[in-house]
């Protein structure tokens, strides 16, 4: 039953309003977007990054395939807060749900402002964290 | 779907939510349906069905302190706490516990890195540490350390560990359990332990000498059920400054009974990390005339497998050979691996693969320009944690059964023969046939997957996995395979099959556990280990 609430409030939000994911993704983003930013980074990003090799875009790629949803999910900009949030408490498919104790309430709040943020505000793609780690060493080397 | 704990009515457990909050605080104790949601195993082959195991509560201390009071007030409640470290055993039973309405005790929150030695190897983390985590600790300050890691990163080194879970580099750290030195110990009464050289005070040994004096027993707290373990050392491969790789083909099958014996050998030596065995004619399985040759009943004979390889000019075996250390040296392995095996088995094959200098760059870890076919996931076998893994479940889930095989080729081609038969009743792609082969992932044995997915919406399919799931585990020991790691619901089925003289080694661990845990305050049935109150 979640998991059909999820899915209609999806179709219900049609398919139209993605087209923004063509705004230039550069930069740090805005100030108070950063705490969502992390949480992201953290838990989202190592499946759904804008990486067609990883599960969740992959998957989220076939879902969407011939529309202008994009399957990086922070592309997106037809989710709102309360269908993350259902995602994320609930999972889908092999996505399993997220405990208070991973994604805490007050992060999940953030989460959400980050993942409903116009676009140009939300700055440049978060690195997979090997990259980041990679970029890291060699910029120090 | 709400559960109370075992023997206890609902005021009693309005009375031990009060007691919990009041120990860790009230922002870290949940009960109700919803907020217990995420403690269900989602890959469960007995989703919404009588099976299914749910949990009455979770609790989330900060620290071993908080641990000790939680199992203190627990034991004076009588009530079952099952630890999680960071809830993602997948496949094997996820958060959920063995016994319905344990509470569930996360440990998600304990998560420090307590320590990283560069110079003698070593960490020490609390449970909550992900192999994310730690990667991030040891790079972010430059570390010369490679991580041994699962497939999922999100994992815990301590959780997967006490599971007994497996990595990808070198042969003595893939064993997660085996790499371990050292561990801290919340007991069923509340009283903290510290194994090996952690028992003796101010020593600076601890993750150095894992057994300290007399009996060790930090075995019992992997797949058991003797205490919650908070914190744990592992032992670190020092980075080791080159990649080298390589690929070779064997062109019979029976050539997989010697080529075996020589990636044991090197092995066993030291000289290569991760192996990964293939059959280059698996991809003729979308053949059907192929398929039906691969998974005949009783198995193929060697004549029709040469044939049938011979006849689309394909070797029959390949195995990914990884080299880790000085430069010069796993130029001198590979070429020691070559010239061994190529002199030994007629028709065999070596192709050269991708090298270079350690740390990889971004473009080697994704992998993309070795020059043959490869099992091998880049990153994993560099100690690089990732969910990269995932492109590889289906469905809702799956549950997996692995059991173990000898390291030998004549036991390979029975497992495939046997454990192939075993599982064409069910509606299932052909886990085994005779192109199946071994996973090397422990130090010194094999062994093979079977991992049908789930559904959960297609209670028919789940419940014809979960025969399928027995009956393979029954059909493995009949041959003299146990399964290493199993999820709640099919531990006491393992369990049953460890049984050598009247299953005396589970009536030890019951033993064990009447005088320790009596009312099974830690994770009754955990390993097929029940207390007596259980047991009754």
């Amino acid at each position: 039953m979640r998991l059909l609430l999820a899915s209609a409030a999806l179709v219900a939000l049609g398919c139209g309003a993605v087209a923004a994911q063509q705004v230039a993704r550069t930069g740090p983003g805005a100030e108070e977007l950063q705490a969502g930013k992390r949480v992201y980074a953290h838990w989202c990003a190592p499946c759904h990054a804008d990486v067609p090799s990883l599960a969740g875009t992959m998957s989220l790629a076939v879902k969407y395939e011939g529309s202008d949803i994009p399957a990086a999910l922070e592309d997106r900009t037809d989710l709102p807060a309360p269908v993350i949030s259902v995602f994320v408490r609930n999972g889908v498919a092999w996505m399993p749900p997220f405990r208070k104790t991973e994604i805490s309430d007050a992060d999940l709040a953030q989460l959400n402002a980050y993942l409903t943020a116009p676009l140009e505000d939300r700055g440049a793609h978060v690195p997979l964290l090997a990259e980041e780690m990679v970029r890291m060493q060699e910029g120090g080397e | 779907m709400s559960a109370l704990p075992p023997d206890m009515d609902a005021a009693g457990f309005a009375r031990l939510l009060g007691e919990l909050r009041g120990a860790v605080g009230s922002d870290w104790v949940w009960s109700g349906a919803e907020d217990m949601f995420p403690y269900r195993d989602s890959f469960s082959p007995v989703w919404n069905t009588g099976e299914e195991r749910h949990a009455s509560a979770a609790v989330a201390p900060e620290n071993v302190e908080q641990v000790s009071e939680v199992v203190r007030i627990a034991k004076r409640h009588r009530v079952p706490l099952f630890p999680i470290s960071t809830g993602k055993n997948f496949g094997y039973g996820g958060p959920s516990p063995n016994v319905n309405g344990s509470v569930v005790l996360d440990l998600k929150r304990m998560n420090r890195v307590l320590e990283v030695n560069e110079a003698r190897n070593y960490c020490l983390v609390e449970p909550g540490v992900s192999y994310f985590d730690l990667y991030r600790h040891v790079e972010e300050r430059g570390l010369k350390l490679m991580l041994d890691v699962p497939d999922p990163g999100w994992g815990s080194p301590i959780g997967n560990a006490l599971e007994r879970g497996v990595g990808y580099t070198m042969p003595h750290f893939r064993d997660h359990f085996g790499a371990h030195c050292g561990m801290e110990v919340v007991l069923p009464d509340g009283e903290i332990m510290r194994t090996g050289m952690g028992a003796l005070p101010g020593a600076d040994t601890w993750q150095e000498y894992p057994y300290g004096f007399g009996p060790d027993p930090a075995g019992l707290f992997a797949q058991g059920n003797f205490g919650v373990v908070t914190k744990m050392g592992f032992r670190l491969l020092p980075l080791p400054e080159y990649y080298r790789t390589g690929l070779i083909t064997v062109p019979k099958r029976r050539d997989l009974i010697k080529l075996i014996e020589h990636v044991n050998y090197l092995s066993d030596s030291g000289m290569i990390s991760e192996v990964r065995f293939a059959s280059p004619l698996s991809s003729r399985m979308a053949d059907p005339d192929f398929a039906a040759l691969a998974t005949k009943l009783g198995g193929p004979s060697d004549v029709e497998m040469d044939t049938a390889a011979e006849a689309v000019d394909l070797p029959s075996w390949a195995v990914d050979l990884q080299f880790l250390g000085p430069q010069a040296a796993t130029l001198a392995q590979w070429e020691y691996a070559k010239d061994r095996i190529l002199s030994d088995i007629p028709g065999a094959q070596a192709i050269a693969g991708d090298h270079f200098k350690l740390p990889a760059t971004e473009q080697q870890l994704e992998n993309t320009t070795q020059p043959y076919a490869s099992g091998i996931r880049r990153k994993a076998a560099l100690g690089v944690p990732s969910l990269g893994i995932w492109e590889i479940v289906r469905d809702d889930g799956h549950v997996g059964f692995f059991p173990v095989i000898p390291r030998d080729g004549e036991a390979v081609f029975e497992a495939q023969r046997v454990l192939g038969d075993a599982q064409r009743e069910f509606d299932l792609p052909p886990y085994f046939s005779a192109i199946t082969v071994p996973l090397f992932w422990h130090t010194h044995t094999f062994q093979m997957v079977f991992a049908p997915s789930v559904k959960h919406d297609d209670p028919e399919h789940n419940a014809m996995v979960h025969r399928a799931m027995k009956k393979m585990v029954a059909v493995a020991a009949e041959h003299g395979w146990g399964d290493y790691r199993a999820s709640p619901i099919y531990q006491d089925d393992v369990s049953a099959t460890y049984s050598f003289n009247d299953h005396i080694l589970r009536r030890f661990h019951e033993q064990l556990k009447d005088a320790v845990d009596p009312d099974g305050i830690i994770a009754p049935g955990r390993g097929g280990i029940w207390p007596r109150r259980f047991r009754s």
